[in-house]
């Protein structure tokens, strides 16, 4: 059907046709600079050239302000082809530029680092520790090749109480990218502790999946921390970059995502060591706390030897108190002894005087206790005589 | 490997090192001090026992995407390797 189509429609077709060609809007570009002029709002626009053709390309923002870019310097840049509709321009959208000469991978892979980088994905802040203790140990990795057989060799002398889990992936060529996305989303499904990234060195090419967006992607969105081991020393990749922790290869990744049994053995006879000290302390300690009391309780005893002392001392004295008395006693008696001697009625008696007894008994005092025939006993000086009164008289 | 509901290793190390520290501290009572290291000797010895008698376990999940032609979830002959090595 014939009919003429706007300007606009031409514009918005010529978009489309472009748009929808995948490698138009992911392609590196490679030529010399010119025309290099700076825009307002800080974009640069400038012309890439070869011998033969040129296009025009505008770089947004002010990223290239630091790239130092001259005319005539031969680039590398990265973006998407599209049409200026009001300039009626096919335009060139530079978002990564490159000195020539690096190679096509290699700025490739400065582009994504600048940009996951910017991003964050890199951030040491986010960097996670590992477990101290994985129960479960996941490895994302080919399950062919010595990679593997590595892994588990590490882990079986280290730290045989985990479980490995393998989530099988190709590592190299189309499906490593996909693999290795599943073998991530995975093991998180798994719920492994800890999850180690694998695979053996290679040429660049070989690594190239590591050094994917999706791969980063699925790592940094990973719940568990992930320990990467891609390559051999030299060789770092994107992946390596955004993992909490990066190992230079897979068997040094097993050795830092598992705690060493040797180790932990020498640690338990340390705490066992310390347990054994602190308490032969603490008994110690008590030991020397009861013989102090023992010895202040012994000090606080009665003295009994000289208590012992002091009662035969106060015996003794006793018995010289008693003693003395005895012998100031016996004087008295002796001086009593004399007195009595002298109230002594015999003396009397030796003066002449009597003393008349009746025989029944009392000493007769008076008239009243005697008559005719009572028998009485007269005391004198040296004796006595029975006398018997003949007649009683009265006085 | 524990069992289910057997405590794990960490479990165990984490309460032998509490123990430690808490008779490190230093305080107790001769009782306690006396059944915190019996418990901590019975720890160590456990956690002992299970680094000596561990053996690494090696499962394989089923490959999902069909990269392999090979049937997922079957050892391959590395596997068979490392476990036999292990024993």
């Amino acid at each position: 059907m014939l009919e003429a189509w706007s300007v606009s429609r031409l514009a918005a077709t010529v978009q489309s046709v472009l748009r929808g060609e995948p490698c138009l809007q992911d392609l590196w570009l490679e030529g010399e600079l010119s025309n290099l002029r700076g825009g307002y709002a800080g974009h640069l626009y400038f012309t890439l050239k070869d011998a033969a053709a040129q296009v025009r390309c505008v770089m947004f923002g002010g990223q290239w302000r630091s790239l130092g870019l001259e005319n005539g310097q031969q680039v590398l840049a990265h973006g998407r082809v599209d049409f200026w509709e009001v300039r009626g321009d096919l335009q060139f959208y530079v978002d990564f530029v490159q000195p020539a000469g690096v190679g096509v991978w290699q700025a490739q892979f400065e582009r994504l680092k600048a940009k996951l980088e910017a991003e964050g994905l890199f951030d040491p802040a986010r960097k996670r520790p590992l477990p101290p203790f994985p129960r479960r140990v996941g490895v994302a990795t080919s399950p062919a090749g010595q990679v593997f057989h590595d892994i588990c060799r590490v882990i079986g002398r280290r730290w045989p109480l985990a479980e490995v889990v393998l989530a099988p992936t190709p590592v190299q060529g189309p499906d490593a990218v996909a693999g290795l996305v599943w073998a991530i989303g995975r093991l998180n499904q798994e719920g492994v502790d800890v999850i180690i990234v694998a695979r053996g060195g290679g040429s660049l090419e070989e690594l190239w999946p590591f050094n994917e967006e999706q791969v980063a992607r699925a790592i940094f969105a990973s719940r568990a921390p992930v320990v990467s081991g891609v390559g051999h020393e030299p060789d770092v990749t994107i992946a390596d970059l955004v993992a909490d922790l990066r190992a230079p290869t897979p068997s040094v990744a097993a050795e830092l995502a598992v705690p060493d049994r040797a180790y932990l053995g020498g640690r338990l006879q340390a705490l066992m060591a310390a347990l054994e000290e602190e308490l032969g302390e603490g008994l110690d300690y008590r030991r020397r706390l009861l013989a102090g009391l023992q010895a202040a309780l012994e000090r606080s005893l009665p003295d009994i030897p000289a208590l012992r002392a002091a009662a035969l001392a106060l015996g003794q004295r006793c018995w010289l108190l008693a003693q003395q008395q005895a012998r100031q006693l016996g004087e008295q008696l002796q001086a009593l002894g004399q007195r009595l001697a002298a109230l002594d009625p015999r003396a009397t008696l030796a003066r002449g005087y009597a003393i008349v007894r009746r025989r029944d008994g009392p000493v007769v005092t008076s008239l009243a206790q005697v008559k005719g025939g009572d028998l009485l006993d007269i005391y004198v000086a040296d004796g006595q005589f029975p006398a018997e009164v003949k007649r009683q008289y009265g006085f | 490997m524990a069992s289910e509901g057997e405590p794990s290793f960490e479990d165990l190390y984490r309460r032998l090192e509490e123990v430690a520290q808490r008779l490190e501290q230093g305080g107790l009572g001769l009782e306690e001090a006396i059944a915190l290291y019996e418990e901590g000797m019975r720890l160590a010895v456990r956690c002992r026992q299970m680094l000596e008698q561990a053996q690494l376990r090696i499962i394989r999940l089923r490959e999902e995407l069909g990269l392999y032609t090979e049937e997922g979830g079957g050892a391959l002959s590395p596997l068979e390797d490392v476990e036999a090595e292990l024993e």
